[in-house]
């Protein structure tokens, strides 16, 4: 490390009062903007879950239709249509809905119900126990083992409720990619038993899952859905749709980002005030430095050093702190949704470099700006 | 004796127009390499002004000051930092250590902007404090020592680089008369050397007995120079 930059490491460190309170401000600050922006990334994430889990490519709906969990029916002869667009290699019903259950203890419970077309099982889970065939077995269900699955009884296989007056049986456990968004496990079972089981409007198509014959006919397939008066997007688009759903139309999103701005003003008001006394603490000794030979560069770079030493620690402690408490609060919360993404590490990142920066400014600019003949006058 | 600094027709002023103050007015004068020359006056008599301009701090409005043959204000801001750093020792009235660090750290400073790697800058800077008589306080920070100690850091900040000429502002001001005369002794004894040039701004009569020659302002002004030491030595 050059001498310059050791000089700087020690004036800061030394100063071990202002050091903590700068560290604590950077790192508080960016462990409630990863803590805030992790959140709804999970609360995003599970939002899609039904789209990531089951997988298609093209998912044809109601264009009124804003999320996976409020569907709208399909006629069954849209389920025709799309197999007749020529571009589609094949197109599969999926039911998605919820149902309430009684277990074996006769605690009612609401469950999501997911019926997988009967002959393909398309979008089927990977399973953990039991065999996929068991599924066309009578009353069958999978039940999936995520967070939720407790809220089941814990079932083995061969447990047993009721739906709507139907039993079921649970012949197999799964795990899926992602978990739901509303706290209720999930159950797969065939297309047919879901709409028998389950009490529907006249009709019961959920989505249409289509896997085209290449990516180039997937707008050709959009363009014949759209004409028919329904909607068709990419996995991609659906997740996107959902995402901007949450973002813009629930407050959600509005409300994350008035928190992460608020973490931002905390983090750049602890830290540039904190910063700003420390610079003007030593502008004496920085003027007397100018008047013995340092050259401007060099008092910068002591600044520029110690805001970016400050950020980069206090960045990593609040990344650090803020992955355990996801921990933390997973042991306890098995549900808690809050995921760190690459996205979240980067925003935060941008906006700590920002409080470094706008805090470096003004210190620079007032050691800059000091007459090292000030120094004789004082 | 050869010159060290040589000042012709300095003037300095703050203002314009009919607020114009002159601090420093035509003052021409040589100082020399073995000599410590005194620049003393009441307050507001120029003195500081006329000591930021020899060292390269301050630019004079008009006149020229040329130190061992170059002439200082006709060098680029950076050059003249870097003239500063390796030609001028600076020993300010408040010392100005950084509490942060170490005596020894502090003064390796200049050593340290002159890009010395770390070990070497603290061997050096520990050997000057055995010079000025801090040996064994290298470690310690400026705060655990005394007024006097604290000047006696500074000085040997001041002089770790081997400069040509010495600046101190004011070096009794902040000490008891027993202190201040005990350090300008050891300046007088142990710092100055027939290849360098001492200039001392102060106001304190008690250590005008050190001095080769008293330059004295009055009103920006150079009222007068007492050779008598000089001379005698």
């Amino acid at each position: 490390m050059p001498g310059i930059l050791r000089i700087a490491y020690k004036l800061l460190a030394n100063d071990r009062a202002k050091f903590a309170a700068l560290l604590v401000g950077i790192t508080f600050a960016v462990f409630l903007m990863i803590q805030m922006t992790s959140l709804f990334s999970g609360i995003l994430r599970r939002s899609s879950a039904t789209v990531i889990n089951i997988g298609a490519s093209v998912w044809v709906m109601d264009p009124a239709v804003q999320t996976a969990a409020n569907t709208i029916p399909l006629p069954d002869y849209i389920l025709d249509e799309v197999r007749s667009i020529p571009g589609v290699k094949w197109a599969v019903p999926l039911y998605s809905g919820v149902a309430l259950l009684k277990l074996g203890d006769g605690v009612y419970q609401s469950a999501s119900v997911i019926g997988l077309d009967d002959t393909s099982l398309f979008g089927r889970p990977t399973l953990l126990s039991g065999a996929i065939d068991d599924v066309y077995g009578e009353n069958a269900f999978i039940a999936v083992k995520d967070a939720e699955f407790r809220k089941l009884g814990k079932p083995t296989l061969g447990a047993e409720f009721e739906l709507n007056d139907h039993r079921g049986v649970i012949v197999g456990t799964a795990r899926v990619a992602a978990s739901g968004l509303f706290g209720m496990p999930t159950l797969y079972t065939t297309y047919n038993r879901a709409i028998q089981y389950i009490p529907n409007m006249r009709f019961t198509i959920s989505y249409i899952l289509v896997e085209p014959k290449t990516l180039a006919d997937v707008p050709e397939i959009q363009r014949e859905v759209a004409a028919a008066g329904y909607l068709a997007l990419t996995k991609d688009e659906f997740i996107n749709k959902i995402s901007n759903f949450y973002k813009y139309q629930t407050g959600m999103g509005t409300n994350i980002l008035l928190m992460t701005v608020i973490s931002f003003i905390l983090g750049l008001s602890i830290s540039g005030q904190t910063f700003y006394t420390f610079v003007i603490e030593n502008i004496e000794k920085f003027g007397a430095l100018k008047a013995i030979g340092a050259k401007g560069s060099e008092l910068i770079s002591i600044i520029l050093f110690e805001a970016t030493f400050v950020a980069l620690t206090g960045y990593g402690l609040g990344v650090g702190l803020c992955a355990l408490m996801i921990w933390v609060a997973r042991l306890y919360l098995p549900g808690y949704a809050a995921i760190i993404t690459f996205l979240n590490l980067g925003l935060a990142f941008v906006m700590v470099v920002a409080i470094a920066a706008i805090s470096s400014y003004f210190g620079v600019r007032k050691v800059l700006r000091i007459e090292p003949f000030d120094i004789f006058r004082s | 004796m050869k010159a060290a600094i040589q000042a012709v027709g300095l003037n300095k002023w703050f203002g314009e127009g009919e607020t114009r103050t002159y601090a420093v007015r035509d003052v021409t004068f040589e100082a020399y390499f073995g000599e410590m020359l005194y620049v003393v006056g009441p307050s507001g008599s120029g003195k500081t002004t006329l000591l930021s301009i020899i060292s390269g701090i301050l630019r004079p409005n008009t006149g020229a000051v040329t130190i061992e043959g170059s002439a200082i204000w006709d060098l680029s801001a950076d050059a003249l930092a870097e003239f500063r750093l390796r030609r001028i020792g600076f020993v300010f009235q408040d010392y100005h250590l950084f509490s942060r660090l170490t005596t020894a750290e502090n003064v390796a400073i200049p050593l340290i902007l002159q890009k010395r790697a770390w070990a070497q800058a603290m061997k050096e800077a520990e050997h000057d404090l055995d010079v000025v008589g801090l040996k064994g306080r290298a470690e310690l920070p400026p705060l655990k020592l005394s007024g006097g100690e604290q000047q006696r850091v500074a000085i040997a900040r001041a002089i770790v680089t081997r400069p040509d000429i010495l600046i101190f502002d004011e070096p009794t001001a902040s000490l008891d008369g027993d202190t201040g005369r005990n350090i300008v002794d050891f300046v007088r004894r142990h710092i100055l050397t027939s290849r360098r040039c001492i200039v001392i701004v102060t106001h304190d009569g008690r250590i005008f007995d050190f001095a080769d020659r008293i330059m004295q302002m009055e009103d920006g002004r150079l009222a007068g120079i007492e050779r008598e030491n000089l001379d005698a030595r």
